[in-house]
């Protein structure tokens, strides 16, 4: 938990991994590919404060205990999602697999959350994997890689037709919460990889399942943020919004916040660090600080406060969880209101909170 | 009387790409970073190393990029040989030898991409023209100007206004001084009253978007190489 001004925040660290990427699990005749995406993912850390940076070797590889004390000793978390990340084709045990961070996390119960994950082009043996799976882990919720090369494809859409059996299957299985990660390298290659267009669809298609677009859809927010405002179901990670931007382009940090604000609202935004890429720490101090600055350039955006933050910080979350939130960090009924969502061709009035 | 320069010089060089754009970020490469060298011969053979934010960046616009530094030097007046290479990234090879063999994106991408760019170019550039569409309007609105009503022979004249009529007009949308302000960038149809607060709004979250993306690409660059790149400057 956090407190700052007589305020006590409940946090959920809405995604963040405990991986193995050191060359020992590289993949041989991947290695490029192995050691380019640590790379790229230790590159992403240089856009946080000089004092947070780790040695490259340090990232690659950190241990339980160093998880532990960043997380939840140092970092003000009370919850944790672990959000999987599989990558086999790179790496022989997975980056971060549920069973590698369910090993860890079974040492510490009621701190961690196992989300699970699925591959459509795994066919039958993916969907017995999966039954597997939310059996053993408890799973609520799935993170979903569309941009995960499988033997050959470079990725895959959510409206393929494996896709719909397999979020059909979860939904059956229980599975509520649906984390979906746009990354580069989808298939076919002359298409946007980023497009979000399939998150649409399938967010209509299935209205009882939540979409949490992770990054909120980073590097097409606007895409992002047309398609969240008109579905009651989707929502905004904000894991590397805060992490990349806050500290590194403050001015564009405000920007991005106010139309998220704008556009999805504060009931619908989540606060995830993505460690390892940036430790909570220095997130959860400076977001609970963060105040949208006096420039004419930002005077229409809705502001932030401190309801709509502790929503943000962890209160929204555990309503996907369900997970249980002691009365002091709860907010009094009618706290806050969300941010103005704009109803198609009609300004709605800033509520402010 | 002096003979005519027949040699490109690295001044020319530099001019020439400037004129190539990210056409994720609508800005030079050049200014970007990405250039991390260019030399041209005395007897003409230009050689341009490019570089990017990470090694994972999208191969498609890489594809783009690379191929429209090829066509800029190539069409140099002295240029005879160009050799253009994108360092340090996964679809290097892939990119540099399509390029090299003029085999467009779907030959030098076998398998993985069904069309050419022009439709992903042609997305892009209506990001663009939305993003200008921000960048002229926000001052017009500040002074209380009639947006629906402006043509673009009414709008004072600036580098955001030309930057916007130059994207039109790549996109064959009407760019004259007669044309309406503000257009939908995919039809060409006057934006009405009861569309203009959403399109102003989605106008401005692209130009948003598009500036956030700038900037953590240009962070991300900054931590992969020290130096600056030829013709850099700050966003």
């Amino acid at each position: 938990m956090y407190e700052s001004n007589g305020e006590k925040y409940f946090v959920v660290d809405g995604h963040m991994h405990y991986w193995n990427a050191a060359p020992d699990n590289w993949v041989p005749g991947a290695e490029n590919y192995a050691e380019g995406w640590i790379k790229c993912f230790h590159a992403y850390q240089g856009l946080g404060p000089p004092e947070t940076h780790w040695s490259l070797e340090h990232f690659e590889k950190y241990s339980e205990d160093d998880l532990m004390k960043d997380v939840f000793e140092d970092g003000y978390v009370d919850v944790a999602i672990f959000q999987p990340t599989y990558l086999k084709e790179w790496y022989k045990e997975g980056f971060n697999t549920t069973e590698r961070n369910a090993l860890m996390g079974e040492k510490h119960p009621g701190r961690f959350v196992y989300n699970t994950r699925w591959d459509p082009r795994d066919g039958d043996a993916g969907i017995e994997q999966l039954k597997r799976n939310v059996d053993r882990f408890g799973s609520r919720g799935a993170k979903l890689y569309t941009a995960e090369w499988n033997a050959g494809s470079r990725g895959y859409k959510l409206t393929d037709p494996a896709s719909y059996r397999f979020l059909e299957a979860a939904q059956n299985l229980g599975i509520k919460n649906v984390h979906v990660h746009k990354g580069p390298t989808i298939w076919p290659l002359d298409k946007d990889a980023f497009d979000v267009a399939d998150v649409d669809h399938v967010a209509t298609d299935f209205p009882e399942l939540n979409f949490i677009v992770e990054h909120v859809g980073l590097p097409r927010i606007e895409d992002f943020c047309f398609m969240a405002t008109q579905e009651p179901n989707v929502y905004a990670g904000l894991a590397v919004v805060i992490g990349g931007l806050m500290h590194a382009r403050p001015k564009f940090f405000a920007k991005v916040m106010g139309e998220l604000l704008f556009w999805v609202g504060e009931d619908k935004m989540l606060f995830g660090s993505d460690y390892a890429i940036w430790e909570p720490k220095w997130q959860v101090e400076g977001f609970v600080a963060w105040e949208m600055p006096d420039d004419s350039e930002l005077s229409d955006y809705p502001r932030l406060g401190v309801a709509g933050k502790k929503k943000i910080m962890g209160l929204n979350a555990a309503k996907l969880y369900d997970i249980k939130v002691p009365d002091e960090f709860q907010l009094p009924a009618g706290s806050g209101t969300p941010g103005a969502q704009e109803v198609l061709g009609q300004e709605q009035p800033v509520a402010g909170s | 009387m002096t003979e005519p320069l027949t040699v490109a010089g690295p001044r020319a060089l530099l001019e020439a790409l400037e004129t190539v754009r990210d056409p994720e970020l609508d800005e030079p490469i050049t200014s970007l970073g990405f250039v991390a060298s260019c030399t041209v011969s005395a007897d003409g053979d230009a050689q341009v190393s490019l570089r990017l934010p990470t090694y994972f960046c999208a191969p498609n616009f890489a594809y783009l990029m690379v191929a429209d530094a090829y066509d800029a030097v190539s069409a140099l007046p002295g240029v005879r040989s160009t050799s253009v290479i994108l360092a340090d990234h996964f679809a290097s090879d892939a990119i540099n030898g399509g390029v090299a063999a003029q085999a467009g994106f779907v030959r030098s991408f076998d398998g993985e991409a069904v069309a050419e760019l022009d439709q992903l170019r042609a997305d892009f550039l209506r990001k663009a023209v939305m993003a200008g569409t921000d960048q002229v309007s926000r001052p017009l609105l500040a002074a209380g100007a009639d947006l629906l009503a402006m043509t673009l022979g009414q709008v004072p004249p600036s580098r955001a206004l030309a930057r916007l009529r130059e994207r039109r007009a790549e996109l064959g949308l009407p760019a004259g001084d007669d044309a309406p302000l503000l257009i939908d960038p995919v039809t060409g149809v006057p934006v009405g009253a009861e569309d203009l607060p959403l399109h102003l709004r989605r106008a401005r979250v692209t130009r948003v978007s598009i500036e956030a993306n700038s900037g953590i690409c240009r962070g991300m660059l900054r931590h992969r190489y020290s130096t600056p790149g030829q013709g850099e400057t700050d966003q």
